[in-house]
């Protein structure tokens, strides 16, 4: 079993749970909400000069799980991290986090929570000048009060993690973009958090160092399996990192759902504009193209329910059946994959659904 | 102004057909025709009549008065000034020996000119150690030293206490609007007044002497100090502010770790000018009995000892580049990582060499008296030398100087004056309103009118026009030699930069120093004043028409060559168009320095409000004085508006903004 279908069985309470979540900008916001019942429609918004940047936001984040929140600059998505870790306060709404209200919580508590279960990596790295690559990555442990030698050697052990061992000493100006994003991830570990935020940490890179990046982020989350909501613009990111993406469109969640589902049955026109150009049967996987079987098993070569369609490709157009038998996680043929579906999918048809 | 209005952009005020020439001719033709009929106009429109003019300085002078006596800020004052004359005495003993304080004798001047020499060296390398260090070699061996000690420890308390000021006030504006919405109008009056102005409160609130003149250095150098701080701390990249809270800092840790680090650069070019205020204010301190350079200039050029005065000048410059060189040096100095883990004398190598230096110092000061501290009267002095160039010129340049004074102040001076004195004083406000509307429409035209009401309602308007006479008068000269000067230097880079670093340096001297060459050429009256205001006020239109000039991206350049424009075509319909909001702002400063230099030099005998402003002095009439800094403050702001918005203006329409 890989780490994500480890992930996914074991998947258990949400670990952020938000319900209703409201950020509107104008003159007065509580006064538009309490106006029209909690409710304003877009039109009461945009007529009375308010902006609602999150717009009744509902949404489950289980632990261990990856949250892609995906959409075109302003959309809401920064405004809904921020939110989320009340780095924004919300308008209304109500927000819990590991079972605590965060939204009741005072400024003591919030830094408490901060110091103890969060990190941010941020899209411009947003490290501090003045300080070294080790003392970067201390920074947060050094706010609650660490000793430097315990401190010191945390961070040492963060840097090894990232592949910076030898820059300790360097300053942040002196380090590329990719290195300078593995300082604010080394620090944004630092504390051991059980809530990774990432906003839009790779968008500022060079798409070899991005894809670089994302590969390292794939290889910490292996190891470490943390809770993550992370925020992109770019829709091949989001389908490579994903267990879930939620995408949004004017403040709204338009739409979250496994990577699959998104490209397989969009929910709006507007998302299915986004997956028009997506090649489709490297997202879709085998199993979420599975029907269950008529009778018997057919004949041919078994696939693996996890396979993208676009790696069996050549199986199918080999065997050139109609049907061919799909393995359940235990290994048995439960169920069969339509092969001119997954062709028309594999050829771009639009039929696919 | 008018002349050259058509270029403005008013295109959506502009209503029933009237486009903004015509409104601008229109104007003049009003302004002419109220100069032409003064004699018909009635005697209100020609001088503000008795009785609107409001006792302000009586007024002024019974608001100080309560909070002085019956609010009993006196005691709160004396205890600040006790506080800055314990500083003094104890800085002042460590350079100077005697003097009460800590009781101990003074450092060898051999000790600080090699921790001078190590501090240009920590913050730059060999150039600036061999300057910080030759200049104290200079104030040494050359007889200056103890007049510069005590201008540097006057320095070196009220810089702290204008940047911890201005730092405190910066960051609390930064975090509550409302105090910024009240702070910034009264920055901005704080930076029109002149000198002198500040001088009159301090002497009624902590008297005279060394620590009155270091509060009043102080208070005068904060305004910077905020400005630069808050520019800082609005200049916060939000998402290291956000990395500071997801961090789980507090407030305290999150200024103390990540705000204030962060805009180091910008409050560090704060303490850079505040230095290099607290230097220019020391200097003219003296007229409240700060000792130092500036009181050994004062009785140098009181007594007219040109020779002794152009020494003073030269330590007075050296000091001054070495402080801007050196604060400086701090703003650009990047931490650069260390190779290896090295061991801890490498490390702190210059630490150690700096004490070793110490050490050897202290030993040869007792070994030999002279490098403990040369005695003035075995020292060099170069004053024999700046008394021969003095001599030499007085006879050389005797008759064209003299000439040339003559001819000015009866064919160019004295009509202009007459003038400006004639000019009716509805006439002069229709100027500054019309002015004002041209550039920013009635709430501009407003504005300005209630400057030259101000002015007018305090019962100074004839000196006021004075100042102004003088003002226009040298502002007309900086501009008609700087902007070609300017766009000369432009022409190519490393003119320019060499222009430019001329002018950094310049700017860097007390604008005092600049009465020293002109006292010697044309003695002490009008056309002496005026000079030195020119020279003075000519720095900033160069360097921001060189600044703006350069500012033309090259792909302009390139179009407008491949459009076949010759070199005047190209400096008329791009180049200069586009640089035009920097030249704005290169005038707007031009005035501003002239109408500063004006004031001050009201010491070498002028005619103007900075006379009245020297008599308030000497009196201390805190009222008069004051009523009188916001008089001259009000003309600056006056033109300060015009500019500013039109620059703004500008820029909106050619998308710089």
């Amino acid at each position: 079993m890989t780490v994500k279908q480890r992930r996914e069985a074991d998947r258990g309470q949400p670990l952020i749970t938000c319900r209703n979540l409201w950020k509107i900008y104008g003159p007065d916001p509580a006064g538009l909400l309490k106006a029209h019942g909690g409710k304003p429609a877009a039109q009461a918004i945009r007529d009375s000069g308010h902006v609602a940047a999150v717009n009744d936001a509902s949404i489950d984040i289980s632990e261990g799980e990856i949250l892609v929140v995906m959409g075109l600059s302003g959309s809401g998505k920064s405004t809904l991290m921020r939110c989320l870790c009340r780095l924004v306060e919300p308008t209304s709404g109500t927000l819990r986090v590991d079972g605590q209200d965060l939204l009741a919580m005072d400024e003591r508590q919030l830094i408490e929570i901060r110091r103890s279960k969060m990190g941010m990596v941020f899209q411009n790295f947003a490290l501090l000048p003045t300080r070294t690559v080790l003392d970067n990555v201390a920074f947060p442990l050094e706010m609650r009060g660490q000793r430097t030698a315990e401190r010191h050697e945390r961070a040492r052990e963060m840097i090894r993690l990232v592949g910076l061992e030898g820059r300790e000493q360097y300053f942040p100006r002196e380090l590329s973009g990719g290195q300078q994003q593995r300082v604010g991830i080394a620090r944004s570990l630092a504390i051991e958090p059980d809530l990774w935020f990432l906003d839009e940490p790779f968008s500022a890179l060079d798409p070899l160092i991005r894809r670089e990046m994302q590969d390292e982020f794939l290889r910490l989350q292996a190891m470490l399996g943390k809770t993550i909501v992370f925020i992109t613009h770019d829709f091949d990111e989001a389908l490579r990192l994903a267990d879930r993406i939620a995408i949004m469109y004017e403040g709204e969640v338009v739409q979250i759902d496994t990577p699959d589902k998104i490209v397989l049955q969009p929910a709006t026109d507007y998302v299915a504009k986004f997956t028009r150009e997506i090649p489709k049967a490297r997202v879709v996987h085998v199993r979420s193209l599975a029907e269950p079987l008529d009778g018997e098993v057919p004949d041919g070569p078994a696939l693996q329910g996890d396979a993208t369609i676009a790696s069996v490709a050549r199986t199918i157009v080999q065997a050139g059946r109609p049907y061919l038998p799909v393995l359940d996680e235990t290994g048995q043929p439960t169920r069969r994959l339509d092969c001119g579906r997954a062709l028309a999918l594999l050829f771009g048809e639009e039929e696919a659904a | 102004m008018t002349a050259l209005a058509p270029t403005t952009h008013l295109g959506r005020d502009a209503e029933a057909g009237l486009r903004p020439r015509h409104k601008a001719l229109l104007l003049l033709g009003a302004f002419v025709a109220l100069v032409a009929l003064k004699h018909l106009l009635p005697a209100g429109l020609v001088r503000p009549p008795d009785w609107v003019i409001l006792p302000v300085g009586q007024w002024l002078s019974a608001a100080f008065e309560f909070l002085r006596e019956d609010l009993g800020l006196e005691a709160v004052t004396r205890l600040f000034a006790g506080f800055v004359a314990w500083h003094l005495e104890i800085l002042g003993n460590l350079l100077l020996g005697g003097r009460g304080g800590l009781g101990l004798p003074a450092l060898p001047w051999t000790v600080i000119a090699v921790s001078g020499f190590m501090i240009g060296y920590a913050l730059q390398g060999w150039r600036l150690a061999a300057l910080s260090g030759g200049v104290f070699v200079y104030l040494a061996l050359f007889g200056q030293w103890r007049y510069a000690m005590e201008t540097l420890s006057l320095i070196a308390v009220s810089a702290p206490l204008a940047v911890l000021a201005g730092l405190a006030l910066g960051i609390a504006a930064a975090r509550h609007p409302r105090l910024e919405a009240a702070l910034m109008p009264l920055l901005n009056v704080m930076q029109s007044m002149p000198h002198f102005a500040y001088l009159i409160p301090v002497v009624v609130f902590f008297g005279v002497g060394d620590h009155a003149g270091a509060v009043a250095t102080a208070i005068f150098a904060t305004p910077p100090m905020v400005r630069m701080t808050l520019l800082g701390m609005r200049r916060l990249p939000p998402e290291v502010v956000e990395a500071g809270m997801m961090a789980g800092a507090t407030r305290w840790q999150r200024l103390r770790h990540v705000e204030v680090p962060t805009a180091r650069e910008d409050i560090l070019v704060g303490v850079n000018q505040v230095i290099m205020q607290c230097l220019a204010m020391v200097v003219i301190a003296s007229f409240i009995g700060a000792p130092g350079l500036g009181y050994r200039l004062l009785l140098a050029l009181q007594s007219l000892k040109i020779g002794t005065a152009l020494e003073l000048g030269v330590s007075i410059v050296l000091i001054a580049i070495t402080l801007d060189r050196c604060s400086k040096a701090w703003v650009e100095r990047r931490p650069v990582h260390d190779a290896a883990e090295r061991p801890w004398h490498e490390r702190h190598r210059t630490l150690l060499v700096w004490l070793g230096l110490v050490a050897l110092a202290f030993a040869a000061a007792s070994l030999h008296p002279w490098a403990y501290e040369v005695p003035r009267r075995q020292a060099l002095s170069t004053a024999p030398f700046w008394d021969a160039i003095v001599d030499w010129t007085t006879v050389a340049l005797f008759e064209p100087a003299h000439q040339l004074r003559t001819m000015l102040s009866l064919h160019v001076l004295i009509p202009l004056r007459d003038l400006y004195l004639y000019l009716p004083f509805a006439a002069v406000a229709l100027a500054a309103a019309g002015g004002g509307y041209l550039v920013g429409g009635l709430r501009s035209a407003l504005v300005c009118l209630g400057f030259v009401a101000f002015v007018a309602l305090t019962g100074w308007w004839d000196r006021a026009m004075i100042t102004l006479y003088m003002v226009s008068f040298a502002v007309f000269v900086c501009l008609a030699l700087g902007l070609p000067l300017g766009i000369w230097a432009s022409r190519s880079d490393g003119r320019g930069r060499r222009v430019l670093l001329l002018c950094d340096t310049f700017q860097t001297f007390p604008s005092f120093i600049y009465l020293i060459p002109m006292v010697m050429l044309f003695q002490v009256n009008d056309v002496a004043a005026i000079g030195a205001v020119i020279i003075y006020a000519m720095i900033p239109i160069v360097r921001y028409t060189v600044e703006g000039m350069r500012s033309v991206p090259s792909s302009l350049h390139e179009a407008v060559r491949m459009a076949g424009a010759d070199g005047r075509q190209r400096l008329l319909n791009m180049e200069l168009p586009m640089a035009l909001p920097h030249i704005l702002v290169g005038i707007n400063q031009t005035i501003m320095f002239a109408l500063f230099m004006v004031i001050i030099a009201a010491f070498i005998g002028t005619q103007d409000l900075g006379q009245e402003l020297m008599r308030a002095l000497s009196a201390n009439d805190i009222g008069k004085g004051l009523t009188l800094g916001l008089c001259v403050a009000s003309i600056g702001l006056l033109f300060d508006h015009i500019l500013t918005e039109w620059a703004r203006r500008r820029k909106a329409a050619l998308g710089l903004a």
